[in-house]
């Protein structure tokens, strides 16, 4: 279907009922009851998981695919966001113009810094795309605060000029009257499923992004880029100059992240410099390392754990932990919080860290290996059949040269 | 690879599946049948408390949090009820509000807007909070006041000090109990006159965000129509942590005044790199270098240490001050946590019970009642004498404390003592002052 393999396709469905089925699946727990402190099916947080996995996914584009790891991948973040919200300050607050304004920025802006960064590769790529990334929070951050409002963050104000807005326009961002923020919430039993008009369009352009990166691993343009990542040194030699191919895939992966950036401010009409700094970079890295670089659907399952770590785990203080062993001797209930305490609230750091490292010492496909694993202890049968052992990999090219 | 050929009705069918799939969440649009967002069903209110935890005002944000835990208490009836006793209105009983057990959810706001925001949303979100309070941090506040216009919840701004929080950006459904930076020009003016005489050259250090610009610029007005000169305003970044690169040239600029306009952990910083390059010791035009923080408080003072003697500044509210609302609080606060509250502490205890009065009175939780109640309101006995909550910008007027860090303090935390109460008569400015206008509080909004 849609010109993929049997494989591919069924991948694609899954993701396409995880995204449909989100506010079923993320809110297990009854409204009220001591868990849904873990429920994470509210649509804020929804939104953060697709719009992060789409993230992810261009960002795995060009680090899963050629290997280049970019370290500045949030300032086409932030300035896909600063686009955004510009047009809203501007035309009015219909999200289409946004969206559509923050990829092609952010395209351009990747395109400029990729044509520099890319001279060089390994770290001093990484260091050259950090520095870039900097510079412009440090930009946005003061120099530039006519356009980015500083540190307050740049917002939509009622005397901006909004040409496009009619009189009865909705006054938060809205596609063709869909406000973002419409919710409709159903109640059974116990529980409450929040379906929200915002999370459904970011979802649906996961979707589409999700399909074009799908397209983009299978095509010839992809294998180019395996093969720049496998050796660039071998592929040079062989007269190929590899240079628009790396530069065309930072390009699409720095308009993923416009386009997150874009769908960010839609989602909340607000766009701050921190939104670049170089911590935004590195949780980009982060999540997909710890889903599984290089495979389809591990950054967005790393973007998911990250953003619900974030969000949920920051959340829980003392007293709710007080609240969770209140049945035990009170002696025994304060030790238990206080063992637990510097890895909740704001020790969610923490608890991430143990995470990352457990992954990358014990995984290093990532999540998706860990998957990968399990099913394989669950279906043992004709392993290696043509005599293929899957614990060898090609050796590291010999270098003739030296 | 490319197995794909798009035919004309392939692409058709796409467009109208496509447009259908857009028509399709309009549904969606019919929300709930509640009358206002959150509105509270059972026998609890949720409150979201949205303070910074990590970042330079993590300080102020952990005593901001201690005050909020106190005020719930006191609304549930618990503990001895601090200034609900001493407050002029007594509709609250201590039967939680509107006879509903008030509970709280907690967030981290990073010192970040993006963080704060989403951390805001997801109490409105997740937890139904109904009322969101908080923020050390102007820009913070702004947003997240903003936020809370859009989403149809109350704001009651915590330690927020930028004139634009009641002035460009107010909006209907936030109101502030702080001061701002403008009441601490007005305050500090006289003052510094009658202290360093009326021809001086000051040098601003200014942190590089809404509430910096705002106060830097209320302090030149307010200095230079006193006759003082500014030689120079420097921004610096909120992240920054060393500011000796700032101070040195500071030596060579002619200026016998440096303006601090630092908050928290910056302050503690500036101030720290400004006593090491020995400018307190200098003489410059004759005159004794002078260093003022116009904007003070205990927390600072403690981590600013030996440093701090004899810097004069402004503060909304002081631990020693001997009226009866303010005892009762630092009684019920010191009994708790065994130690004096700050001034973060007093505004945000003070907002907590502002809201339940005005919700007690309005005898909803609607959004829009609630700011009715609010609005105009005038009230005593929380610590600061005669308070208004102004309807025009959600501003409240009361008395400004000048204050100079103490020169022999008698415990760690007696480090502040007051040299003038500025009579809110001399800090109150029209709505439509030029530092504060631009903006418009819109109509208040109930969400849903």
């Amino acid at each position: 279907m849609f010109g993929l393999n049997s494989k591919d396709t069924r991948l694609l469905l899954i993701v396409a009922a995880l995204c449909l089925f989100a506010p079923f699946l993320l809110n297990p727990f009854p409204e009220g009851s001591e868990l849904a402190q873990f429920n994470a099916g509210y649509p804020d947080l929804m939104q953060r998981f697709v719009i992060f996995g789409i993230f992810a996914i261009g960002f795995n584009i060009l680090f899963g695919l050629t290997g280049y790891l970019s370290f500045g991948h949030a300032a086409f973040l932030g300035v896909g966001s600063y686009s955004a919200v510009w047009m809203f300050k501007l035309l009015g607050y219909n999200v289409l113009p946004g969206i559509v304004l923050s990829v092609i920025v952010a395209g351009l802006f990747s395109l400029l810094i990729g044509f520099i960064s890319l001279r060089r590769s390994g770290i001093y790529f990484s260091i050259l795309t950090l520095a870039f990334a900097q510079m412009s929070f440090a930009m946005a951050y003061s120099v530039l605060t006519p356009i980015t409002n500083g540190e307050t963050g740049l917002q939509v104000y009622t005397d901006d000029p909004q040409f496009l807005m009619g009189a009865n326009s909705p006054n938060v961002p809205h596609l063709f009257g869909l406000q973002m923020n419409a919710t409709y919430k159903m109640e059974l039993g116990a529980w409450l499923f929040q379906f929200n008009a915002g999370y459904y369009l970011c979802a649906i352009i996961m979707l589409v992004m999700f399909y074009l990166a799908v397209r983009i691993f299978r095509s010839p343009f992809g294998i180019m880029l395996r093969a720049v990542k496998t050796n660039q040194n071998r592929m040079n030699f062989t007269g190929l100059n590899s240079r628009p191919y790396t530069l065309a895939a930072f390009v699409i992966s720095g308009m993923y992240a416009g386009l997150a950036g874009g769908l960010m401010a839609s989602m909340d009409p607000l766009a701050g410099a921190e939104r670049m700094q170089w911590t935004a970079s590195g949780e980009v890295v982060l999540m997909t390392i710890l889903g599984g670089a290089g495979t389809l659907i591990g950054p967005v399952l790393g973007a998911g754990f990250i953003k619900y770590f974030e969000n949920i785990f920051s959340k829980i203080n003392d007293s709710v932990l007080h609240g969770w062993f209140a049945f035990l001797p009170d002696g025994l209930e304060d030790f238990v919080v206080a063992i637990l305490h510097p890895f909740v609230g704001k020790g969610w750091h923490l608890t991430l860290g143990i995470l990352f490292m457990l992954v990358v010492i014990f995984l290093p496909g990532g999540l998706i290996e860990g998957g990968q694993r399990v099913a394989r202890l669950f279906r043992r049968k004709k392993q290696t059949p043509d005599g293929k052992d899957p614990e060898h990999h090609p050796k590291p090219a010999p270098h003739v040269a030296e | 690879m490319s197995e794909t050929t798009v035919s004309r009705r392939g692409m058709l069918k796409t467009g109208v599946a496509a447009g259908a799939g857009v028509a399709l969440p309009t549904i969606f649009t019919a929300s709930s049948a509640a009358a206002y967002t959150n509105e509270p069903t059972g026998s609890t209110v949720t409150l979201g408390f949205n303070v910074p935890q990590t970042g330079p005002y993590a300080d102020e944000g952990a005593d901001e949090l201690r005050a909020y835990e106190l005020a719930v208490e006191h609304l549930n009836g618990g503990g001895d009820g601090g200034m609900m006793g001493t407050f002029s209105s007594k509709a609250l009983q201590g039967n939680g509000i509107l006879g509903k057990k008030v509970e709280f959810v907690t967030g981290d706001t990073q010192t970040k807007s993006d963080a704060a925001r989403a951390s805001a949303k997801s109490m409105i979100e997740k937890d139904g909070a109904v009322m969101i309070t908080g923020g050390s941090s102007s820009g913070v506040a702004i947003a997240v006041q903003g936020l809370c216009q859009e989403a149809g919840v109350i704001f009651m701004a915590g330690l927020t000090h930028s004139n634009d929080t009641t002035g460009k950006d107010k909006k209907a459904n936030g109101f502030r109990h702080f001061f701002n930076g403008y009441m601490s020009g007005a305050a500090l003016a006289p003052v510094l006159k009658s202290l360093y005489g009326d021809d001086r050259k000051a040098y601003h250090l200014t942190a590089d965000y809404t509430w910096g610009w705002t106060q830097q610029e209320s302090i030149a007005a307010a200095t230079e129509a006193l006759g003082w000169e500014t030689v120079n305003n420097v921004l610096t970044p909120l992240a920054a942590t060393d500011f000796s690169s700032y101070i040195a040239p500071v030596l060579n600029s002619g200026a016998d005044v440096l303006v601090l306009n630092h908050y928290g952990g910056n302050m503690v910083n500036s101030l720290t790199n400004a006593v090491q390059f020995g400018l307190r010791e200098k003489e410059v035009n004759g005159k004794n270098f002078e260093i003022v923080v116009p904007l003070f408080s205990r927390l600072m003072a403690r981590g600013a240490g030996e440093n701090i003697k004899n810097i004069v500044g402004s503060t909304n509210w002081h631990w020693s001050l001997q009226d009866e609302g303010s005892k009762a609080f630092v009684k019920s606060f010191g009994t708790k946590y065994g130690f004096p509250p700050s001034q973060a502490a007093h505004t945000v205890y003070c907002q907590t019970l502002l809201y339940a009065d005005a919700c007690e009175r309005a005898g909803t939780f609607n959004p829009c009642g609630v700011a009715e109640a609010l609005e105009g309101f005038e009230f005593d006995g929380l610590g600061n004498g005669p308070t208004l909550y102004r309807a025009e910008d959600h501003q409240c007027f009361k008395d400004v404390l000048v204050v100079k860090g103490k020169e022999n303090p008698t415990s760690e935390f007696d480090l502040l003592e007051v040299v003038e109460v500025t009579p809110a008569a001399q800090v109150t400015y029209e709505p439509d002052h030029p530092m504060f206008a631009g903006g418009n509080l819109g109509e208040c909004n109930p969400g849903a």
